[in-house]
């Protein structure tokens, strides 16, 4: 989803641009296509961004290729080898309807159940989300913290990247003309592993984050020490941040207040926010650090610790 | 221009073929081109929910589906709701507890309400409440249309 307010720009004569349409039945045919155009196809999944972004001409597009027809990009697998895979076009809704990621990725559900209501989940896709590239979207800081990785098709085969690096700038990914994104690859979590996302918007439902934040943890058997730990914010810098520092100082401590806060600290030291009509630059930088320190203490939580003293 | 593509699809129930041109939403060939102006255009970008409709089952809003992603899917409008037999318990219960003003959202808010109860019979007020915040409402303050459908799941 585009901004609440953002969005609200009159569509004076509702007249939107003409382009062709395609529904190919293969992630081959998907290559193809986009081989034979000059970068000017439009990968069409839930469409909650695109269609609002051609309407408004913020997006241009000679031919739009919708690939919710083709099965290996809208299907959701798991399996305790390789952990999840999503496909680039599988909804918001199924993703977290799917029993499989209720019981092993809670951190993820509470990214990804944030985009929007009920009608906006039935047609987004996590893969829409992170391709639309907004600095405030809620499933990238969720997707980060869990070491999830982008498969990305091109035409001379395959690539992987990791999430972090997937954002380049705003509304801007790093596929290159003739790539697409096909499928989002979610590692089993470890053993005593614990992920949580929150944000921070002025109502309580329907607006884009003024910050996010997402946290993993490691825990040591005893559930006391932590044996790695990954940050990363929304919503303070053009792209999401991974804090690897703030993570990285974690990494052996034991669980203590202190320990998370300093690590929150380090994660807002990265911050670069701007003033804009969501939240002042001041404010987000503030938010990051609470937000930082709650989505540690979510994720120490789902770990099975306690971050009480 | 690009070329009108020529769809067949399900709509309340009966085989529906229409032309559109690939750009044209859902929305704008349910109203313009079939006759169907129970959906509403209110923000024509997804927030307010005026113009829901029922896909395949899913609750969409139908600004943001492209007319020709429809073949061969099927449609629920709020034109679909009703039977000649009468109007449905949540149309009932809307008038009964005065859920509208000046109805510009109510279609969209039936449509919305009937896939909820479609997937849970009995929900909870909250339930309800978070189930309805992609409709936008000016008028009612929004307590009456959780009323109103809280009880068409009562009855």
């Amino acid at each position: 989803m585009e901004g609440i307010i953002t969005s609200i720009v009159p569509n004076i004569g509702g007249a939107m641009q003409s382009f062709d349409y395609v529904a190919p039945k293969s992630a081959e045919e998907v290559s193809k296509l986009l081989a034979g155009t000059n970068g000017d196809a439009r990968i069409l999944a839930g469409g909650t961004d695109l269609i609002v972004q051609l309407r408004e001409g913020r997006r241009t597009a000679k031919l739009v290729v919708d690939i919710k027809n083709i099965p290996e990009l809208t299907q959701i697998n798991f399996d305790p080898t390789n952990g999840l895979r999503l496909g680039a076009a599988a909804s918001c809704f199924e993703i977290c309807a799917d029993a499989n990621v209720i019981k092993h990725y809670p951190g993820l559900v509470d990214g990804i159940q944030l985009i929007g209501g009920v009608q906006i989940q039935s047609r987004a896709s996590v893969g829409g989300n992170l391709c639309n590239a907004s600095p405030a979207a809620d499933s990238i800081p969720a997707l980060i913290v869990h070491n999830a990785v982008c498969h990305i098709v091109g035409q001379n085969g395959e690539r992987t990247l990791p999430v972090e690096e997937f954002c380049v700038a705003p509304g801007k990914n790093a596929l290159q003309q003739g790539e697409f994104l096909s499928f989002i690859n979610v590692p089993l979590p470890r053993e005593n592993f614990g992920a949580h996302y929150l944000r921070f918007i002025p109502r309580n439902e329907m607006d884009i984050a003024v910050v996010g934040a997402g946290a993993s943890v490691v825990l040591d058997e005893h559930k006391k020490q932590f044996i790695s730990a990954r940050i990363a914010l929304g919503a303070v810098a053009p792209t999401p941040l991974l804090a690897s520092d703030a993570g990285a100082f974690l990494t052996g401590k034991p669980v203590t207040r202190a320990n998370i806060k300093e690590a929150a600290r380090m994660a807002q030291a990265i911050a670069k926010p701007i003033t804009d009509l969501r939240g002042t630059a001041e404010h987000r930088k503030h938010l990051a650090a609470v937000l930082a320190e709650r989505a540690l203490d979510g994720a120490i939580e789902r770990a099975g610790g306690h971050h009480g003293e | 221009m690009a070329n009108k593509v020529h769809i067949t699809t399900t709509i309340n129930g009966e085989e529906t073929e229409f032309l559109c041109e690939p750009r044209q939403s859902l929305l704008e060939v349910l109203r313009e081109t079939i006759g169907l102006t129970g959906a509403k255009e209110g923000c024509n970008n997804g927030n307010c929910g005026a113009c829901n409709v029922i896909l395949d089952g899913k609750l969409v809003n139908s600004c943001l589906v492209f007319a020709v992603e429809v073949q061969g899917r099927n449609v629920t409008t709020i034109e679909g709701i009703a039977t000649p037999e009468g109007l449905h318990p949540l149309q009932q219960k809307f008038i009964e507890h005065a859920a509208l003003q000046c109805g510009y959202c109510t279609p969209g808010f039936i449509v919305a309400s009937k896939a909820l109860l479609d997937q849970n019979p009995d929900p909870s007020e909250q339930e309800v409440r978070a189930w309805l915040a992609g409709n936008l409402c000016r008028c009612t303050g929004y307590d009456r249309i959780v009323k109103a459908v809280l009880d068409a799941a009562d009855s």
